[in-house]
């Protein structure tokens, strides 16, 4: 234990990796859903929801309308963080550090550097240790995940396939990140240096994931989630806590789903309780089966 | 000994291996049934609404409220103040409190995300490295609560601010000690728990 007597000091230190991290910490268990309105924000309060990801159009909208996506207004997000009392996130183009700059400004809680806006920088992810906001950043797998937080994220989401209602991408990202992780707990020291070079991820970070047996930031799962069985399951699989996209405010019934989706992530290992809130909440989001995408936004960023 | 964590969302895995390394034994909580024989309890961080929400609809308001006026050691952080505390401004209008502390409360009273900080605090025990993740803020503490620990000059804020203090059996730290390795302030908890035995 480090004896901090001898230097203790009056100065508070703001946006370290310690407080980021922090406040990903506090979101777990918790559903982050997408939200385009004030309205949306605050009926995703009323159900429970841990934070809110401001947004001019949600995935499902993005995909079948094409064109450039880009950082939302900040008139709109300005509106939503008046809206709520719980954390509001927004979504920075991959590698957009100006658009990072001015969610920033605007004082948002997490920005989401999401590969569901059109890329920026085919090259570069944004520097994300130069700003005092945490980030959040997708991964389909644990090189991936490892590359975004060496350059700062303080949160992984699995990337599963946005705006689709189709929780089969999201599981075998899930699958591929948590069997990587269990596979480095059980490898030998020596080993290390080699599964560095093949996830593509610094050394030091793929030790820690080794001695620690988790990623050093939580893991949570985006994607294509659209019922409380959905939650249940991505839960079971590992992932600490859920973003919710399209699939509530594209199902018939936003709030009741809502509030059925939080309580089957709380209680995701009870399935009597998750079939009890899953009963009589109406059509789904329609979603798109896996031959149907098009393009995969999972493949933006690398 | 075994100590319940209240684990329906935030935190609670912090809790659990910052107790873990005093060589407590912990139960999450998430149904009635899971606080039948603990002798503590842990309300961690996390989001006090969506708590609140949990709280009511897992049933456990009643029972958790009975165990409360038991004396019920407790130890709550951040958001864990704020269900216990008598007053929550900036609240919604729907969310419980416990009443068990006379404090008046404002949620996220240091700003949102970026003004979020870590600073050193004094413990009777010594210096303690406290994390503050949109903290409340205590803006009143009634005479029967034990001031453990304030701090100074946050910017924008005048005088010092209780972080940490005590009424009862209850510990309510407004930072979280369960994201720092210094295990001093469960240990006070536990101590507080074998004391009652």
């Amino acid at each position: 234990m480090v004896d901090m007597t001898d230097d203790l000091t009056n100065d508070h230190l703001t946006g370290t990796f310690q407080v980021k991290r922090g406040l990903a910490e506090m979101l777990k268990g918790g559903v982050i859903m997408d939200v385009v309105t004030s309205e949306h924000a605050k009926i995703a309060e009323d159900a429970g929801a841990v934070a809110v990801m401001a947004l001019e159009r949600v995935p499902a909208d993005i995909r079948a309308q094409g064109g450039v996506a880009r950082m939302s207004d900040p008139a709109l997000i300005m509106e939503i963080e008046e809206a709520v009392t719980i954390p509001v996130m927004a979504k920075a183009r991959i590698g957009h550090f100006a658009e990072a700059q001015i969610l920033q400004s605007i004082g948002v809680d997490y920005i989401d550097e999401s590969e569901v806006l059109t890329p920026a920088d085919r090259e570069n992810h944004i520097d994300k240790w130069k700003f005092d906001v945490p980030f959040v950043c997708g991964a389909t797998n644990l090189g991936e995940a490892l590359r975004r937080i060496s350059e700062g994220a303080a949160l992984i989401r699995s990337k599963g396939e946005a705006g689709t209602g189709n929780i089969v991408e999201a599981v075998y990202h899930l699958r591929s990140i948590v069997g990587d992780i269990k596979k480095l707990a059980s490898a030998d020291h020596a080993e290390l240096y080699a599964w560095a070079k093949s996830l593509g991820a610094p050394y030091e970070l793929v030790r820690m994931v080794a001695d620690t047996g988790w990623l050093p930031v939580p893991l949570f799962c985006a994607g294509g989630i659209a019922t409380p069985a959905d939650a249940s399951l991505v839960r079971q699989l590992g992932a600490e806590s859920i973003f919710v996209g399209s699939g509530i405010f594209k199902s018939d019934n936003p709030s009741e789903r809502a509030r059925a989706i939080v309580e089957a992530c709380v209680h995701y290992d009870d399935a009597g309780l998750v079939g009890r809130v899953s009963k009589g909440l109406g059509e789904a989001m329609r979603g798109l089966d896996d031959t149907s995408y098009g393009a995969r936004l999972a493949e933006r960023g690398w | 000994m075994l100590v319940g964590i209240l684990a329906l969302q935030g935190d609670f895995f912090a809790h659990a291996s910052a107790l873990d390394d005093l060589s407590v034994d912990v139960r999450f909580i998430r149904c009635p049934s899971d606080l039948d024989g603990i002798e503590g309890l842990v309300i961690p961080g996390g989001e006090s609404t969506a708590m609140s929400l949990l709280i009511q609809s897992s049933g456990l308001y009643a029972p958790l409220m009975g165990l409360l006026n038991s004396g019920l050691p407790v130890l709550a952080t951040c958001a864990g103040v704020i269900i216990l505390s008598g007053e929550i401004v900036d609240g919604r209008d729907d969310q419980i409190s416990f009443g068990m502390l006379d404090l008046s409360i404002k949620r996220n009273g240091y700003g949102r995300q970026l003004q979020s900080f870590e600073t050193d605090i004094m413990l009777s025990t010594g210096g303690f490295h406290a994390i503050f993740i949109r903290a409340p803020r205590i803006l009143k503490a009634g005479s029967d609560v034990e001031v453990l620990a304030a701090i100074e000059g946050v910017a924008g804020h005048d005088g010092a601010d209780v972080v940490m203090c005590r009424q009862g059996s209850i510990l309510a730290c407004t930072f979280h000690p369960e994201l720092t390795p210094d295990r001093s302030i469960h240990s006070m908890f536990v101590d507080q728990m074998k004391r009652r035995k």
